[in-house]
């Protein structure tokens, strides 16, 4: 948890409770640099990407959660949401940017770069 | 050691496979740099046509986007035209300035088409079709409407036309045979691909020769025939050919005929130079198929790589026509002659025509219409130049008959392909890629083999072949799962045994399915958590809490997503009635939240497109009070229910088909199904509603109400079939809900009612709504379902409910520290 103090370089923001999430849905924020998408998985563990699929820019915080992935809504790329990377059959194929993201006590801290 | 460079004069099919192909061998040999003339990345001409038919779009044909080309580092130059090739300095200019030096350099430049010098040729309305700008420019035509004709009644100018027609123009195609496609057709074939497009709204005139263009104001106004008859239109397109694109080649001094000469390894009379594509001639032959320039690609990927012994033998050619419900097959030659034998199969009742022709016991071509499921086998009979004398009796029947009767094993000839042979043409997969995926990766179904390899992920022809690699590669473990096919990945369940299980189980809950049923994955998939909870859902009316998790986007937001992350709201006008004060309020909502676009739906009712998640709420409560409710357009479930205006109004009308189509809609309206299900109500046989290619229509006559089901007018165009006919508006309504329910009950997640018609058959159906107690006992689980279901789901939203679902998390964003 201490994490969040470790590099001077990173604001972290309070934006919620982690149970603001649903379990295996998500919630989007505006970023400075675009939508925030934050998953829940079924589990419980916390992600966030950017709210874009590297495929045509797709809003992934509007797509299926399951396991530690989502489906995209538009056309079906699924996304690894620990790496943002393209999984089965479009690996390799270009990645969702993930945003740093940590829980202490319950709520949910996202990191943004000063700039 | 500095790389060699690796030039490549041509963006287009042949050019970067030739480039995947030498990757695929030897990725770090050379520094690749590619020079394309169109502005944009490479995609797949063949599929142009559809792009014109508006069944596929322009980023459904990219086959290799961007960071394709910066993952393999590789240079390249769009928009731009190379002038010279200076082969003394051995580097290529482009008319812009930009050059590259080479080591080896490739020629795919292509072809272009051919315009006919008649007179009227360069007025601003006629086109070729070849490139994207082509489609584009035959686009921007169509949607002013009027005529359109097509010189030229070959493969391409058939899909030329039937893309058009498809946009709404009347499409003529001018051909100067008497057979269309008589390269590849032979009369009979002609024949039924003839009436096959007039079906489709192409008419076609043969034997005819054009004469002269005519003009107005510098723009076409029709085609003149050398009979004196004139064909108004306002496109023109010429679809004669093409003539291989070799002026680059001719200007450096390389030997060029009808395309740039090039010896077996692809080489052209400068050894540094090679050509590959439809700019080349090997053996006297300018090829215009995709298939020959795949093999083209590899034999000189093998020279290029350094591959000892490899030699492009030539090709022999296959054709398939690209128009949505007309399959056309053709390979090898037909005009028979000496030594050749036909064989004819011909079944009137489904637009069938099969031929065969044998010389001298082996297969010499086939020509194939309505049934093509065995051109392939036809084909490799064909270039394997088997034996098939013995096969005779049954060869016309295809493959799985033919095999079945001898006690082939039909997988013997799938064991014995070699590891490079191409089993997917679309995706260039070879039966060594997908048989070492299924071993190294586990894969089990043809799914699976999709999923990571591609193979059979487009076009699905050989779909076949890739089951049977899988059965050959699998053995026993493959043969345990034939039978249905699994939901999807997470399970090897069909959809059948997870609903008959789901009702004889009791199982309640999405987790307990998966645990009952044993599924592989700890949660489901994209695919198969909507359609369990929609089976829970049918099966546990009122008692089933709908998963929202377990719902695809649409149906959760209760709106439909649109391809910028906005939605669109349909709200719903029962029967497609609607009044000034719902006008008025639907306008003022427009206005309101700014929505940019207001349009008129297929279904009679209104779309609003382009309104931002956050303010669906409050777009809806407008709505609500109002009086209008969701229209469900984004739902597996009752959709619209269209209608004429029947006995109020009409001359012809024969029963009130709006009272019976609001009655209809108001009784189902928020039913979940399978897929979505589309009503009409047509008031006479005049079928204004168009009734008959819904999933239920209902015809109304003197006598009562004919009730068709099974039609379909999306991806695949089916009309119904006449299910039963009933005297009254009561009976109507009942046998309808019923329909609704066994379709609900049986259908499996995403098949459309003409699916499920085709797999349970049409009179199994009947012989349910045809009972009246069986259709009673339906009608109730029907009714019994509704009382749980008809609850504006845009009203309940409006409450407060799932409010987290249309809030942002957090609505500013600054930098404070934590």
């Amino acid at each position: 948890m201490n994490a969040l103090v470790k590099d001077p370089q990173v604001t972290w923001i309070d934006v919620g409770a982690d149970t603001d999430i649903p379990r295996r849905g998500a919630r989007r924020l505006k970023g400075p640099r675009g939508e925030i998408a934050i998953f829940r998985t079924g589990d419980g563990q916390v992600f966030a990407l950017m709210d874009a699929c590297p495929h045509k820019g797709g809003p992934l915080s509007q797509g299926i959660v399951h396991g530690a992935s989502v489906t995209c809504p538009l056309h079906g790329r699924v996304i690894d949401l620990a790496t943002g990377e393209s999984l089965g059959a479009d690996a390799g194929k270009g990645c969702a940017p993930v945003v740093p993201l940590e829980v202490r006590e319950g709520r949910l801290f996202i990191g943004l770069a000063r700039t | 050691m500095t790389k060699q460079c690796l030039v490549v004069i041509g963006n287009g099919m042949a050019g970067c496979r030739a480039v995947e192909e030498v990757l695929k061998r030897d990725p770090d040999r050379y520094e690749i740099t590619i020079f394309g003339t169109e502005p944009r990345v490479n995609y797949d001409r063949i599929m142009l046509s559809p792009v014109l038919a508006g069944e596929k779009a322009f980023a459904d044909i990219v086959l290799n986007d961007e960071a394709w080309y910066r993952e393999h580092a590789i240079t390249l130059h769009t928009g731009c035209a190379v002038s010279e090739i200076d082969r003394e300095a051995r580097v290529v200019r482009a008319s812009d300035g930009t050059q590259a030096a080479y080591d080896r350099l490739i020629l795919a430049t292509g072809s272009d088409p051919v315009r006919l010098p008649l007179p009227g040729v360069d007025l601003a309305g006629v086109v070729t079709f070849r490139d994207l700008d082509d489609v584009e420019a035959m686009v921007v035509a169509a949607d002013a409407g009027g005529e359109a004709v097509v010189i030229g009644g070959g493969l391409l100018g058939l899909e030329a036309a039937y893309g058009l027609a498809r946009r709404g123009m009347r499409a003529t195609v001018i051909h100067l045979m008497d057979v269309l496609m008589e390269r590849q057709l032979d009369e009979s074939a002609g024949f039924l691909l003839r009436s096959a497009l007039t079906d489709r709204g192409v008419e076609t005139v043969l034997g005819a020769q054009s004469e002269a263009i005519l003009g107005e104001d510098g723009k076409v106004s029709g085609l003149q025939l050398k009979d004196g008859r004139i064909i108004p239109c306002s496109l023109l397109v010429m679809a004669v050919g093409i003539r291989p694109n070799t002026a680059l080649a001719a200007n450096c001094g390389l030997n060029v005929g009808r395309g740039v000469v090039v010896d077996d390894q692809m080489r052209t009379s400068d050894p540094d130079i090679f050509a590959i594509g439809e700019c080349a001639e090997h053996r006297g032959i300018a090829y215009g198929l995709v298939a020959p320039i795949w093999e083209m690609c590899r034999t000189l990927a093998d020279v290029l790589t350094g591959v000892e012994n490899c030699a492009y033998g030539g090709s022999v050619l296959q054709t398939r026509l690209k128009v949505s419900g007309v399959d056309v097959f053709s390979a090898g030659r037909f005009s028979g002659g000496e030594g050749c034998e036909d064989v004819v199969f011909r079944d009137a009742g489904r637009g069938v025509y099969k031929r065969v022709v044998l010389e001298q016991g082996r297969v010499a071509g086939a020509v194939l219409f309505g049934d093509v499921i065995d051109g392939g086998w036809y084909f490799d009979l064909m270039k394997s130049q088997a034996d098939v004398s013995e096969l005779r009796e049954t060869l016309i029947f295809g493959q799985a008959v033919t095999e079945a009767l001898r006690g082939v094993d039909p997988k013997s000839a799938v064991a014995a392909m070699a590891d490079s042979q191409e089993i997917c043409g679309c995706n260039g997969v070879c039966k060594g890629a997908i048989t070492s995926a299924i071993g190294d990766l586990g894969l089990a179904t043809l799914e699976d083999v999709r999923a990571h390899t591609k193979a059979s992920a487009s076009c699905g022809s050989c779909t076949p072949l890739v089951e049977k690699l899988l059965a050959v590669t699998l053995g026993d473990a493959f043969q345990a799962q034939t039978g249905p096919k699994p939901v999807c990945g997470c399970t090897h369940h069909g959809h059948e045994v997870v609903r008959k299980r789901i009702v004889s189980e009791g199982l309640k809950s999405i987790p307990a399915v998966m645990q009952a049923l044993e599924w592989t994955t700890p949660e489901g998939c994209a695919s198969c958590r909507p359609a369990l909870n929609y089976y829970l859902i049918c099966a546990w009316p009122g008692d089933y809490q709908d998963d929202k998790q377990s719902r695809f986007v649409n149906e959760r937001v209760h709106a439909n997503i649109q391809k910028d992350g906005t939605y669109s709201v349909v709200p719903r006008m029962w029967g497609g009635m609607t009044s000034p004060q719902e006008l008025r309020a639907i306008a003022d909502v427009a206005d309101k939240f700014a929505i940019p676009a207001v349009k008129v739906t297929g279904g009679q009712r209104i779309d609003l497109l382009g309104v931002k998640k956050d303010d669906l709420p409050a777009v809806w409560a407008d709505l609500n009070a109002a009086g209008m409710v969701s229209g469900h357009a984004y739902a597996k479930g009752l959709r619209t229910v269209k209608t004429c205006v029947g006995t109020d109004w009409c001359r012809f009308g024969t029963q009130d088909s709006t009272g019976l189509g609001v009655r209809l809609e108001k009784f189902m309206w928020g039913s979940w199904a399978p897929a979505k299900v589309k009503l009409a109500v047509s008031g006479c046989p005049r079928n204004c509603a168009e009734a008959t290619c819904k999933d239920i229509g209902v015809v109304c006559v003197d006598s009562g109400f004919e009730i068709h089901i099974g039609g379909a007018a999306g991806l695949h165009i089916q009309g119904t079939q006449l299910l039963t006919k009933v005297a009254s508006e009561d009976e109507a309504v009942w046998t309808i809900c019923a329909i609704t329910q066994l379709y609900r009950e049986e259908g499996w997640y995403l098949e459309r009612i003409y699916k499920w018609m085709a797999r349970v058959g049409l009179e199994t159906i009947r012989a349910q709504v045809e009972d009246l107690e069986a259709r009673k006992a339906l009608y109730d689980r029907f009714a019994y379902s509704q009382r749980f279901s008809r609850t504006d789901p845009w009203a309940e939203r409006v409450a407060g409910r799932h409010a987290e679902e249309f809030n942002p998390l957090s609505r500013r964003l600054e930098f404070e520290p934590a």
